[in-house]
């Protein structure tokens, strides 16, 4: 935990603020892919009226990793939010595994542990069901 | 709301004061666009939780970064206690799917009601507090800057924070919050940790909280993307607004503002539950 910037490893807080800095990246990328998807959508049904006081869930393809993907293709602009939002709600997933990389380089076998604990419940948060 | 253009940018503008207030306050602006969703734009509760859940993780990310360079946060505590809180997120979530709207609703103003008087109270220090051993060993003990240089801090009572954080992580799950006001009275109040490494490292810890339930969210069809659009970029902008000023706003003043808020928030939905609103 030196304040050298010649020796930058996993876990300095250099390397923190660069991780930081990714997951900035991350941020806007998701962003920009939400923004693009909600001038697609306010173009096409703008002027139309939400109804939102009763819950109906969503299509079946909007509630998947896989089918939110493959919706892409269509440059449906409610397809393209749910992938902004996938990406968003991907960045914290990445963000713990790139802390496995770096415990691991620290040689820190508890940290690695307890973060892979983390990672799987994570990924099975993700894609655990059906 | 006459069409989807005047509710995109309204719930724009009510999400960017709600991310604006949650990062200066450090409860995250999950705690307000719950209630800014179904009490003002009468939204059903689900969307308005899978929103939340959306806007947590954008406003928690967001903030993250700004919290990292000042050198608040340790990652180190926030990954132990991220074991506790992921759990009880998945927990959370599994629960929530058999519960009344009405009935969340009530528990959601309980929380609100708690987390402004928890806002409120001074912690204490014990001078006869024993140091944790185990936080030695899993180094957790660090340095909080502060204008007279870096300070060091020793971490308390790991096992009593652990427990608080499950209980953090199933509201989290069961609300759509990040249930910054568990997690900063788990390190702050619990584990004697200073105010704002708490929390920093609650900011750090509520992205992955809420993406451990936002997936159970994804699956059942609680996200939805035209709602979320809106209230995942407005709580972002203010995020970022209210992390850059985060370090010049005197901590107690902030309290009090967001403890009024809150208290009168938690009213509604309480009240709204028990009249079979939602």
């Amino acid at each position: 935990m030196n304040g050298s910037k010649l020796k930058l490893k996993w876990g300095d807080p250099d390397m923190e603020l660069i991780i930081s800095r990714l997951m900035r990246y991350g941020i806007v990328l998701a962003s920009l892919i939400v923004i693009i998807g909600c001038v697609t959508f306010l173009a096409k049904h703008g002027s139309e009226k939400p109804h939102y006081s009763q819950f109906v869930g969503q299509p079946e393809q909007f509630t998947n990793v896989s089918g939110i993907i493959s919706s892409l293709t269509s440059m449906n602009g409610l397809g393209l939010i749910a992938f902004g939002l996938l990406v968003l709600i991907g960045i914290p997933v990445m963000r713990v595994a790139f802390s496995i990389a770096s415990f691991m380089v620290e040689k820190d076998k508890t940290y690695v542990i307890i973060t892979c604990i983390v990672f799987a419940l994570l990924l099975f948060s993700l894609f655990g069901q059906q | 709301m006459n069409d989807y253009l005047e509710f995109a940018f309204l719930l724009f503008a009510g999400a960017l004061s709600a991310g604006l207030l949650g990062a200066l306050s450090g409860l995250g602006g999950g705690v307000v666009i719950v209630p800014l969703l179904t009490l003002v734009f009468k939204v059903d509760i689900h969307y308005a939780i899978g929103a939340s859940l959306i806007a947590v993780i954008a406003t928690s990310t967001g903030a993250a970064s700004a919290f990292v360079k000042e050198g608040y946060s340790n990652i180190r505590i926030a990954m132990f206690l991220e074991m506790a809180t992921t759990l009880g997120a998945i927990v959370g979530a599994f629960v929530a799917k058999d519960l009344a709207p009405d009935t969340i609703a009530i528990i959601f103003g309980c929380m609100l009601v708690y987390s402004s008087f928890a806002s409120l109270t001074e912690p204490k220090f014990p001078a006869d507090f024993k140091v944790s051993k185990l936080a030695a060993k899993l180094k957790m003990n660090g340095d909080c800057p502060s204008p007279a240089g870096p300070k060091p801090y020793k971490v308390y009572n790991i096992f009593g924070g652990f427990s608080l954080m499950t209980v953090a992580g199933v509201l989290s799950g069961l609300l759509g919050i990040g249930s910054g006001a568990v997690k900063v009275l788990a390190m702050d109040k619990v584990m004697k940790i200073p105010f704002k490494v708490s929390t920093a490292t609650s900011n750090f810890m509520i992205g992955v909280t809420a993406a451990a339930s936002a997936g159970i969210y994804l699956h059942r069809g609680y996200i939805d993307p035209a709602i979320s659009m809106s209230v995942m970029l407005g709580a972002l902008v203010g995020s970022i607004i209210g992390a850059r000023y985060m370090v010049k706003v005197k901590v107690k003043s902030l309290r009090y503002v967001f403890s009024v808020v809150i208290l009168g928030l938690a009213a509604e939905m309480i009240y709204n539950g028990i009249s079979h609103k939602f």
